[in-house]
């Protein structure tokens, strides 16, 4: 049987009151001042590799060893390198072997159901589990009606073998060069057609051909479904498609536009997270999502769904946003709002790429050296520890960013620029050893004190505008349980 | 067995320019400045000058690296300049350098200068430090008053101290250096403040406002020493002596072990003992007159009394409050001002600090001099609280 082993989520913390965007932009684009509701979009330090690690982490949970991920499929299309492997950073921060495949996939939205695929022929060619992860940050234009729908988010899927829990049975595609919306390299946001003729010319005619063929591979009749989903901002068009293909209208599933907003090429995979939370062995999964033509993927349930819990899980992201109502934050973490970032804002951000490699087991994977002799932990890890008297060449891998952890010491200032200030950092002690002074993230003023438990997240470092790198890091964020 | 270096080196003369925003003067100006009064105060030639070291921290303004911004400065008859750079505590190594000279027999009178124009980067504050290509890549931006902020919240965590009981106290730190610098004219900022300015002023790094972070200024200061024979042959009276010179630096402890708490500076405390066998005091609170220590922040100032046994463990709070560190309490502290309001000119802040002990002691001190101090402290912290290089000087009368 092959299938998914796993899943996992990410919804960033942030999310946007469209009140807020609505009412900023009511001189100009009176049509949506009066929307309500919220859209998820990450911090400044966020992007589609950043939120496809904690997607991710989400998938795998905390276990040190992750030898079985054999591959790394990575959709978006919202990646921030065009020549560097994105999917190697995430495999770096998830601490995957080296002598994995790992591959970027993007250019339209139902990217991460054709990864979906190609991890499951994978895994019939038996080269282990392969982990899908789909992410998007995307830009969009003051004032347009994708800035009201597109929302960041993330989820990744683990296709093997052993222990599935939703067997994959099938999928019908069909490729077509319709073009509903674009974007040229280069270009910050998507070029849209008339939506009426997205829905009728477009969705309509090219999605159930593709479902039809799916279903067909998996032997299931449309009547089976129990969990219809569809990615769509358009209203009714779930209901609308699962009429005309036969599915019962019970099974359209919340496509959480509500709760999250359009997270684009991840969308299908994130409502396919929430979905698998609550379903039950033997029910029917139908996932289709359309762009330059369309996917459908079926999934049946298996028991094993009921042995498995995310580490943390879509709901429980959802759960803890935290609602900003701040547009020009928004508006500066998605890079299109120049502030005036005074003369420390000028300071170099130039990456040693050569530095970096050196040490990318520390940088990328957060792992310390620990002293087989004394059991010190060392962040960065060195050649002597700093026992009395210092061990020589006695350190071992050891991951830290699972481990519990709690502030020792922390401040927060305003003297030097920072993208989101005040600036956060301080002491961080683990659990078992190992201190490191870093960055906060996700946090408020007045949220922090000395002893408060804190997590680990792999975030953007520094952003090089010179030159167009970004470097990324582990930073510490407050422990929080379903809550903000 | 090393002897120390008690009382084998004597002050033969000082200097200090004025310390503040001196938009009309380049790093040249200043050195020449304290350099002038320095040479006068010795009563010598520059062609007695057996060497020289130079201590400035910033690269990237004004002054520039090596020796020659020394040499070439103050014109010196090509003795051997070297520059010294140990953070904020560069001013001490300078010190620790020609007093080690001079001791060592090598020169008779050597000279260490230390200067640090900071006022042409187009900011207040310190600029921002490079260090290199490692860290930037996992380590924070941090700058410095948020690296000593630290050591508010774990004091109070480890005491059990309320946070506005510790924010009194460190406005006391900074009430206390703004009233001793009114009396002294080379002092940047010298106007009195109270306590509610203190308290109300904007955050820079909490717990910190910005009357708990002291001066970015421009400034130099310089100091002549040789052994107490060639002084006296030189006519000098009321000596004052090294008793003590020791540099501890970090090695990664505080930094990367869990053990240390964050509420106190390791190095410090390391320093302070080392450096009271050194000068033979066996009780600091009654064998120490005075103290100039390194309040870069109020916070570093009043942890700083317990790192060197002048507060119990816990007690500096109280005793900050209490006054026990003003110009008329148990031990005076700061009174010059200090960093907080005679300014930190980095590479020159050390020599700064024992510029005050120096005047002191020889009752030189105009309207701020403490009757009949014997022995002074000096305490110079370059870093941050969880690696940093400290220097804890001793110095006092011949004889004390």
């Amino acid at each position: 049987m092959i299938g998914i082993t796993a899943y996992g989520g990410y919804v960033p913390r942030l999310r946007l009151s469209l009140q807020a965007i609505g009412q900023a932009n009511a001189w100009y684009a009176p049509q949506f001042a009066s929307r309500k509701g919220t859209l998820a979009f990450g911090n400044w330090d966020e992007d589609s590799i950043t939120m496809a690690v904690a997607a991710g982490r989400d998938c795998l949970g905390p276990d040190d060893d992750r030898s079985r991920v054999r591959g790394v499929l990575l959709a978006s299309s919202t990646l921030p390198f065009a020549e560097r492997l994105n999917a190697a950073v995430v495999a770096g921060a998830l601490t995957l072997d080296e002598n994995i495949q790992a591959c970027d996939l993007g250019g339209t939205p139902r990217c991460a159901l054709a990864a979906l695929s190609q991890a499951a022929a994978m895994a019939q060619m038996d080269e282990g589990e392969v982990l899908v992860a789909a992410a998007e940050s995307r830009r969009t234009r003051p004032g347009s009606a994708q800035e009201l729908q597109y929302a960041d988010g993330a989820a990744a899927m683990l296709v093997g073998t052993e222990g599935v829990l939703a067997e994959y049975l099938g999928s019908g595609v069909v490729t077509a060069d319709f073009v509903d919306h674009f974007r040229a390299v280069g270009e910050d946001v998507d070029y849209h057609w008339e939506e009426r003729w997205v829905r009728d010319e477009g969705i309509a005619k090219l999605v159930p051909p593709a479902i039809a063929a799916a279903l067909n591979r998996a032997g299931v009749a449309a009547g089976q479904v129990d969990h219809f989903i569809f990615p769509t901002s358009f209203r009714q068009m779930g209901a609308s498609l699962a009429r005309h293909c036969g599915i019962a209208p019970e099974a359209v599933a919340d496509n959480l536009l509500a709760a999250v907003g359009d997270t684009g090429g991840a969308h299908g995979l994130l409502v396919l997270a929430h979905v698998l939370e609550r379903a039950t062995p033997g029910q029917i999964i139908l996932l289709a999502q359309f762009g330059s033509g369309a996917q459908a993927i079926v999934l049946r349930v298996t028991e094993a769904i009921r042995d498995f819990r995310p580490q943390r899980g879509v709901s429980r992201w959802i759960a803890r946003g935290a609602e900003d109502h701040s547009y020009t934050r928004f508006l500066s973490f998605k890079g299109q709002l120049a502030l005036e970032r005074g003369m420390r804002g000028e300071q170099d951000k130039k990456t040693a790429l050569s530095t970096a490699w050196r040490h990318r087991t520390a940088l990328q994977g957060l792992v310390a050296g620990r002293c087989e002799v004394t059991g010190s932990v060392h962040f960065p890890p060195s050649r002597l520890s700093y026992d009395n008297p210092p061990r020589q060449d006695t350190q071992r891998p050891y991951k830290l960013a699972d481990r519990p952890a709690q502030i020792l010491s922390w401040s927060a200032e305003y003297l030097s620029w920072h993208p989101s200030p005040p600036h956060h950092y301080g002491q961080i002690d683990f659990e078992g050893g190992g201190r490191i002074l870093m960055d906060f993230t996700d946090l408020d003023v007045g949220e922090v004190a000395t002893g408060q438990a804190m997590d680990m997240v792999f975030r953007i470092k520094d952003i090089d505008d010179l030159r167009g790198f970004r470097r990324y890091f582990w930073k510490a964020t407050p422990a929080r349980d379903g809550q903000a | 067995m090393a002897q120390g270096i008690k009382d084998k080196v004597a002050i033969l003369g000082m200097g200090c320019s004025k310390f503040g925003e001196r938009w009309d003067c380049s790093p040249e100006d200043l050195m020449v400045e304290a350099y002038n009064e320095a040479m006068a105060d010795a009563g010598i030639g520059p062609e007695q000058l057996g060497a020289a070291w130079f201590s400035t921290h910033m690269d990237d303004v004004g002054t520039g690296r090596g020796g020659t911004p020394l040499g070439i400065a103050l014109r010196l008859p090509n003795i051997g300049v070297t520059r010294v750079e140990n953070f904020c505590a560069g001013g001490s190594e300078a010190i620790r350098a020609a007093v080690y000279a001079v001791a060592a027999g090598a020169c008779d009178i050597a000279l260490a200068v230390g200067v640090e124009k900071l006022k042409d980067t187009g900011y207040g504050g310190l600029p921002m430090a490079t260090v290199g290509t490692y860290i930037p890549q996992w380590y924070p931006n941090a700058v410095a008053p948020a690296n000593f902020a630290q050591l508010a919240s774990a004091y109070q965590a480890r005491h059990g101290i309320e946070p506005a009981l510790l924010k009194r106290a460190m406005a006391h730190v900074s009430i206390k250096s703004h009233a001793n610098a009114v009396k002294n004219p080379k002092a940047h900022l010298r106007k009195a403040i109270t306590e509610e300015q203190c308290l109300a002023a904007p955050i820079v790094a909490a717990p910190l406002g910005l009357f708990d972070c002291c001066g970015v200024s421009d400034g130099a200061a310089a100091v002549i020493v040789t052994t107490p024979d060639i002084a006296r042959g030189l006519g000098k009276q009321d000596l004052v002596t090294f008793k003590a010179l020791q540099v501890v630096t970090s090695n990664g402890w505080e930094l990367h072990s869990s053990e240390w708490d964050g509420s106190y500076v390791h190095s410090a405390r390391i320093a302070a003992r080392r450096a009271y066998a050194e000068a033979g005091i066996p009780d600091p609170r009654s064998g120490i007159s005075m103290t100039e220590v390194h309040d870069c922040f109020s916070i570093t100032e009043l942890i700083t009394m317990e790192d060197l046994g002048l507060s119990d463990e816990g007690g500096a709070v109280k005793d900050v409050l209490d006054g026990a560190f003003d110009a008329d309490g148990r031990i005076p502290c700061q009174i010059d001002g200090g960093l907080k309001c005679f300014g930190h000119p980095v590479g020159a802040s050390g020599i700064r600090m024992l510029y005050e002990m120096y005047l002191q002691l020889q009752g030189r001190a105009d309207t701020r001099q403490l009757p009949n101090p014997t022995t002074g402290l000096i305490h110079n912290l370059g870093g941050q609280p969880s690696q940093n290089v400290c220097s804890i000087s001793i110095v006092g009368l011949e004889g004390a």
